[in-house]
C-alpha cells in the first residue's frame, strides 16, 4: 500500500546551529538531483537505531531553488524514545540515510492576501523556505518566533537580518513572550495563520483564532509531536493475523511496521489522518494522543491513529 | 519503440480506426460483469508491456491525429485552454513533469536536455524543436501549459489545492466527454462534481476528495471513468452539442457496431512539487462495439454490464436512448458462462 519511493542519501554537512539542534545536509547518493518541492513540505527519514527501524519526519528548511541538496533541522530531546538522539550522537558526516519524496502538510496558501506565521523554537525551520518564495513573489508576510533563550534558538539572526521589519523575536530568557490574543486581534481579515511549535502552543494559539472567529480555513499549523512512549501493550493485527508486543519507545506504527505489515502514514504526528485504522476490539484505555480524531471518534473507541496512540489494557485488535 | 502514426480524423467523414494492437491494449474499464460507481483508485504504477498502462504518460498510434484535432479545436475556441494567474508555477511543473515522463518512456520520439535551467525540447513526432528557459514564459511561444498539452494527448486538468478543497484552476479540455473547462473554471471540488447522480449520496465525492488532497509526490495514482459516443469524436462539448447530439439518433441497428463506440478514460493525479497542485490528466480511449467484439471475453461482459447498469447512470453517461440497441448487439457474444477476472483480454 505504501509504494514510497525513498531514496539513499549521504549527510555532506552537520552544523550545531544552536545548543540542542543540528542542521543535516544531504545530497543523493546517485548525484541525481533532488526533488523538487513546495515551502512547507517534510521528508521522513528512516534509520536503523539500535537495530529499530524509527521513521522521522522533519521539514525541508533548504531553498526550494537549490535542487542539490536538502537541509534539515533536528533538535535533540534528551530521554526522548529515540531518534533525535540517534540523529545527534551516532549520524556523522558520510554516513547514508534513506529519505522519503517530499511531503507537503503545510503548504502555503497562494491566494492568501497576508500571511502571519508563528515558530516555536525548531518550528522556524518550515517558515525558512516560505519567507524566502514569498519575499520572491512579493508576498506579505510576517514572522513571531519564539525561543527560549538566544543560545537555544537557530537561525533568528539570520532572519531578522533577511527580513529586517518582518521579523519578530521573543526570548523567554530575557522574560520577553508574544501576547497572541492582542498579536491576532489586531489582523486585518483574509489574514492566513500558520503555527509550527509544540502542541501547548499550538493549541493556545488556535484556541484564541476559534474565540476571535477566524475561518477554519485560514488556520494552518504544523505539529512536531514524537510519539508519546508509554507502557508496552500487545495488539493483534486482524487483517495480517500478527500480534505484536509494542515497546515502552516504539509507536504502535513503528510496531506494526518491524512486523513487516505495511501501513499508510503520512505525518507521523497525529495530525493528518491517514493512519486513522479501525479498532475491532480492545478491553482497556486508548490514550489518544493525536488531534485529528473528534471527540465524539475518541469517545466510541473505534478508532485509533497508530502514529501516536498507545493502549492500556488487553485484546487491542485493530484492522491492519 | 514501434509505434506505426496513424492519419485520420475524429469529425465530419471519422476515418479515425483502431488498428488489432491497439484493440489489445485498450483499456477496457469493467474488471466484472457488472458496473457500479466506485472510487476505484489504484497506484498510477507501470503496467504490463502492450498495455495503456506500460507507461504512466501513455502515447499512442493515434497521437499525432489527436494533436491535429486539439488543434482545430483550440483555433475554433480559444477558452479551451485556461489557466488562472496564480497557477503559472502549476504550469511550469506539469510541462516538467510532462516532458520528462514522455522522454524518459519514448527516448525515440520525445528527448529532453537540461542544463539547470536551460532546456532543449525535441519532439520528433510533431517536429517541434525548442530552446528555453525553464522559468521564464517569455522563451516559449505559449504559454507553459498550453505548450506541453498541445504535445501530450488526452485532457488536462491543473488543480489547486486550499482550503481544504480543490479547485479547477487550470486546464486544456478539448476532448471531453461532455462537461465545459470554461464552464467550470474556478470552481471547488464539490461544485464541479454536482451533476453526478447517486454517486453523492453514497458518500463517494467526499472520500475521493480526502483521497486526492493526500496523493503525495512521486506516487500517483488512477482510476478509469467511461461513457459511451456516437462516431470517433473527441470533441464531445457542450459547447459544440449542437454538432454531436443529434447524432444520437442516427443509431441504427445496423450500423451499431461501427458508430457507437465506448469511450473509456484513464483518469490520473499526480502531486506537483513546486505548486503543491494536483495534476489531472484524462486521457480517452475510443473503441466501436465492432472492435470490442473481437475480443469475445469483452462482448460477453458489455452484454451484462449493459443490462444491470442502473437507469439515472445510463441516462446522465448520455446513452440511454441507445442502451438497447446496444445490449442486442452484444446479445449473441454472452455465452452465458462465467468471465475470467480482470479487464484482460483474455
Amino acid at each position: 500500500m505504501t509504494v514510497h519511493t525513498e531514496m539513499s542519501v549521504t549527510v555532506t554537512d552537520i552544523e550545531l546551529v544552536a545548543d540542542a539542534i543540528k542542521q543535516f545536509t544531504l545530497e543523493r547518493v546517485d548525484g541525481q538531483p533532488m526533488p523538487a518541492f513546495a515551502p512547507g513540505a517534510h521528508i521522513v527519514v528512516s534509520m536503523m537505531d539500535a537495530g529499530r527501524l524509527r521513521r522521522n519526519p522533519y521539514s525541508l528548511m533548504s531553498s526550494p531553488r537549490d535542487p542539490w541538496n536538502f537541509r534539515i533541522s533536528v533538535l535533540r530531546v534528551e530521554r526522548s524514545r529515540g531518534g533525535s538522539v540517534f540523529m545527534h550522537d551516532v549520524i556523522a558526516v558520510g554516513d547514508t540515510l534513506t529519505i522519503s519524496q517530499p511531503v507537503n502538510l503545510f503548504p502555503v496558501d497562494i491566494l492568501a492576501r497576508r500571511n502571519l506565521f508563528i515558530a516555536g523554537g525548531v518550528g522556524i525551520t518550515p517558515f525558512i523556505p516560505m519567507m524566502e518564495v514569498l519575499n520572491e513573489k512579493g508576498g506579505v508576510f510576517e514572522l513571531y518566533y519564539s525561543i527560549r533563550s538566544r543560545s537555544h534558538g537557530a537561525f533568528w539572526s539570520e532572519m531578522s537580518a533577511l527580513y529586517p521589519n518582518r521579523v519578530k523575536i521573543a526570548v523567554g530568557a530575557e522574560g520577553y513572550r508574544f501576547d497572541y490574543h492582542e498579536l491576532l486581534i489586531n489582523q486585518p481579515l483574509g489574514t492566513h495563520l500558520y503555527v509550527c511549535g509544540p502542541k501547548l502552543m499550538l493549541e493556545h494559539i488556535f484556541n484564541i483564532a476559534r474565540d476571535l472567529g477566524w475561518a477554519q480555513e485560514n488556520l494552518h499549523f504544523e505539529l512536531f509531536l514524537a510519539p508519546p512512549s508509554g507502557s508496552p501493550f500487545t495488539a493483534k493485527l486482524a487483517s495480517s493475523g500478527k500480534e505484536i508486543v509494542v515497546a515502552e519507545h516504539q509507536s504502535l506504527l513503528e510496531s506494526v511496521e518491524e512486523a513487516g505489515v505495511d501501513a499508510p502514514f503520512l505525518c507521523r504526528a497525529g495530525a493528518c489522518g491517514q493512519c486513522e485504522t479501525r479498532v475491532l476490539a480492545s478491553d482497556g484505555e486508548i490514550i489518544h494522543n493525536d488531534i485529528f480524531l473528534t471527540d465524539e471518534e475518541r469517545k466510541s473507541g473505534t478508532k485509533i491513529m497508530p502514529c501516536v496512540s498507545r493502549f492500556v489494557g488487553v485484546g487491542l485488535t485493530i484492522e491492519l | 519503440m514501434d509505434l506505426k502514426f496513424t492519419t485520420e480524423t475524429y469529425r465530419d467523414d471519422f476515418s479515425f480506426r483502431n488498428s488489432p494492437e491497439a484493440i489489445r491494449r485498450y483499456p477496457f474499464p469493467f474488471h466484472a460483469d457488472s458496473y457500479m460507481y466506485a472510487i476505484n483508485m489504484e497506484d498510477h504504477v507501470a503496467g504490463k508491456p502492450g498495455t495503456a498502462y506500460e507507461h504512466p504518460i501513455d502515447v499512442d498510434e493515434h497521437y499525432i491525429s489527436e494533436m491535429a484535432d486539439r488543434a482545430l479545436v483550440l483555433k475554433e475556441d480559444p477558452l479551451r485552454c485556461q489557466a488562472l494567474s496564480h497557477m503559472m508555477t502549476a504550469q511550469w511543473d506539469t510541462l516538467e513533469l510532462l516532458m520528462i515522463h514522455q522522454s524518459i518512456a519514448y527516448p525515440d520520439l520525445f528527448t529532453l536536455e537540461r542544463d539547470k535551467d536551460k532546456c532543449h525540447w525535441i519532439n520528433r513526432p510533431l517536429g517541434i524543436d525548442d530552446k528555453f528557459i525553464f522559468g521564464d514564459r517569455s522563451t516559449l511561444p505559449y504559454e507553459p501549459m498550453e505548450y506541453i498539452m498541445r504535445q501530450s494527448q488526452g485532457d488536462f486538468c491543473i488543480v489547486d489545492q486550499r482550503d481544504n478543497s480543490l479547485w479547477m484552476d487550470a486546464g486544456m479540455v478539448t476532448c471531453q466527454a461532455d462537461w465545459s473547462l470554461d464552464f467550470d473554471i474556478g470552481m471547488s471540488f464539490m461544485e464541479w462534481h454536482a451533476p453526478v447522480p447517486m454517486a453523492h449520496e453514497l458518500g463517494i465525492f467526499d472520500r475521493a476528495l480526502k483521497f486526492l488532497m493526500n496523493v503525495q509526490q512521486g506516487r500517483p495514482a488512477r482510476r478509469l471513468n467511461w461513457t459511451m459516443t456516437v462516431n470517433p469524436r473527441l470533441d464531445t462539448s457542450p459547447e459544440n452539442y449542437h454538432k454531436w447530439g443529434s447524432e444520437k439518433t442516427t443509431v441504427t441497428k445496423e450500423n451499431i457496431g461501427a458508430k457507437l463506440h465506448l469511450r473509456c478514460e484513464l483518469q490520473s493525479f499526480w502531486r506537483l512539487p513546486r505548486s503543491n497542485a494536483l495534476l489531472f490528466p484524462i486521457r480517452q480511449y475510443l473503441i466501436s462495439l465492432n472492435d470490442i467484439a473481437t475480443i469475445p471475453k469483452w462482448a460477453c461482459r458489455m452484454h451484462r454490464v449493459l443490462k444491470t447498469i442502473p437507469d439515472p447512470l445510463a441516462e446522465y453517461k448520455g446513452f440511454s436512448r441507445n442502451r438497447q440497441l446496444a445490449i442486442d448487439f452484444f446479445a449473441p457474444f454472452d455465452n452465458g458462462q462465467e468471465t475470467t477476472k480482470g479487464a484482460d483480454p483474455e
